[in-house]
């Protein structure tokens, strides 16, 4: 059996998605900036695209802009923003379990002469929006804190956040890739002026992402040419891609009742079996303000990279935050911060899931993993003391 | 990522377990690095006839711990410390470069052994000049983030 438990990673590009795509690999190939028919047909692609984009939203379609990705929207969002205003100020809030585009971001501007503030989190990944309100200064000028964390799927109070983003009038940049296809958005409701997508995690093909610029948002271009993407964002438009993100958005929107029921369901199992059958086991991340397909456990004893080899080998497919998967020295930073020992970040195991699982792979995962986490625990020299009883 | 006789040993590894009464018991690496490995030697006549070893780490740690095993294991204590971890890794068909640390820790928990083997029977060998057990020193080679 193969069972893929890594939608956090990527995910497949529904059959939708794809059958919407292809007419633009192959018959319409014009430039969506050139006045003749071939180009105009695919202007419209891409409007319509924007269209379903920013109805999930609740937006008006000219806050949506096409990117490369998560990566460069999270880029683009927060060089942007500190270009536009760095006159005003040069002081930015975020938090210390960001993904790597937003933290790199900001260690670059660190050098560039900004100052940024990394709010710690609790145990479960929260911060505290005590210390967002104390930690804003008269030239704070943006606050980037993410939506649901792509490793431990806490969500952050994003409306209180926002609230107080406003009520200071500082810009608040939203990292909502992890969030976005799972939870609705309402920017009419969220008083957020910037959120970064991706469609590749919403069962959209790759290389193509998006950012919602609220109106009136100062900010200065990432990359710089033509007058694609309203002047804002250069480069001839990925259209297959556009298109393929805009059907993938539809569908998310159109069943995400079914979709959160479904792998809220599966989640609960899957979470709930594991921490009853596998002793010496910790949920990381919080047990209800979480992502509806992320689990992330540690096991004691053992280190992620044998467990993630170990279930490759039964078929299942599944990552983890220890150092040796990542190839840095240090274990996954989000554990860490939780307050995790580098014990405990170096054995855990991240399972996500996705609309195509069923509760038969969830079944079949519950059967393969104890007796894997078993065989490492007996190789183990930290384990020989608990089997005595010596703890 | 890995060579077949890795994902062997790390599947199937050979010496898995402790001695009882083990005439040497050496142990290196720390939680922190993601790494550490414990041997237990028995020894007859500066021969090594018996060698266990236990492992926290990743698959290649594994590996290297029991490809370690099996090269020391009938050889005399000299010929165990001349062992590098350039021939673990090398009989492993090689590693990827940044988990050639692995090999070395498994150098290391040799060595580690020994020195305790040396230091109970009043033992020198000039390998193990300068040799410290609970050196702390990092055996990573990682590469610069990208």
């Amino acid at each position: 059996m193969k069972v893929y438990l890594d939608y956090s990673a990527t995910t497949p590009v529904k059959p939708e998605v794809l059958d919407a795509m292809l007419p633009y690999l192959k018959d319409y190939y014009g430039n969506p900036s050139s006045l003749h028919s071939f180009g105009r047909e695919n202007k419209k692609a891409i409007d319509t695209a924007r269209d379903q984009i920013a109805k999930t939203f609740n937006a008006k379609p000219e806050e949506i802009f096409f990117t490369g990705g998560g990566s460069e929207s999270d880029n683009w969002a927060i060089k942007g923003v500190a270009a536009a205003l760095k006159t005003r100020g040069r002081h930015i809030i975020t938090t210390n379990i960001e993904h790597h585009a937003v933290l790199h971001a900001c260690q670059y501007l660190e050098k560039e002469g900004f100052e940024v503030t990394y709010l710690p989190v609790d145990e479960d990944g929260l911060i505290s929006v005590e210390d967002l309100k104390n930690s804003i200064r008269k030239d704070t000028i943006l606050i980037t804190i993410m939506y649901a964390n792509n490793e431990i799927g806490t969500l952050q109070p994003i409306e209180e956040i926002a609230a107080i983003a406003k009520e200071n009038k500082i810009i608040f940049h939203t990292d909502a890739v992890q969030a976005y296809g799972h939870i609705k958005i309402d920017t009419q409701q969220l008083p957020v002026d910037m959120i970064s997508i991706s469609a590749h995690k919403l069962y959209g093909p790759k290389g193509v992402g998006a950012l919602y610029l609220r109106k009136g948002t100062k900010i200065h271009n990432l990359i710089h040419g033509g007058a694609q993407e309203r002047k804002k964002r250069a480069g001839t438009e990925n259209i297959a891609g556009i298109v393929g993100f805009g059907k993938a958005a539809e569908m998310a929107y159109e069943n995400l009742e079914e979709h959160v029921q479904h792998l809220t369901e599966l989640r609960d199992y899957l979470l709930d079996e594991i921490l009853d059958k596998i002793p010496y086991t910790k949920l990381n991340g919080h047990r209800e303000k979480r992502l509806i397909n992320n689990v992330n456990v540690s096991f004691e004893f053992i280190e992620g990279e044998s467990m993630l080899l170990s279930l490759d080998m039964v078929g299942i497919a599944a990552s983890s935050g220890s150092a040796c998967t990542s190839g840095s020295l240090d274990p996954s930073h989000v554990l860490l911060s939780l307050g995790l020992s580098h014990e405990m970040a170096h054995g855990s195991l991240r399972l996500t899931l996705g609309d195509q699982n069923t509760k038969e792979e969830i079944d079949y995962v519950l059967e393969q993993l104890p007796p894997i986490v078993q065989r490492l625990r007996d190789m183990s020299p930290l384990y020989e003391n608990i089997k005595e009883g010596v703890r | 990522m890995y060579s077949e006789i890795v994902m062997d040993h790390f599947t199937n590894p050979r010496n898995v377990g402790e001695i009882e009464n083990a005439d040497a018991v050496g142990q290196v690496g720390n939680p922190k690095c993601g790494d550490i490995m414990k041997m237990y030697f028995k020894i007859e006549d500066n021969v090594i006839v018996d060698v266990k070893f236990k492992t926290f780490g990743c698959g290649s740690a594994i590996a290297s711990s029991s490809m370690a095993t099996e090269m020391v294991k009938g050889k005399t204590v000299e010929e165990a410390l001349a062992l590098s971890n350039y021939e673990v890794a090398k009989e492993l068909d090689g590693l990827p470069p940044a988990k050639m640390h692995c090999s070395l820790l498994a150098e290391q928990a040799i060595k580690s052994a020994i020195f305790d083997y040396a230091q109970k029977h009043n033992l020198y060998y000039k390998e193990l000049e300068g040799f410290d057990p609970d050196a702390d020193e990092d055996h990573h080679d990682h590469g610069e983030e990208e």
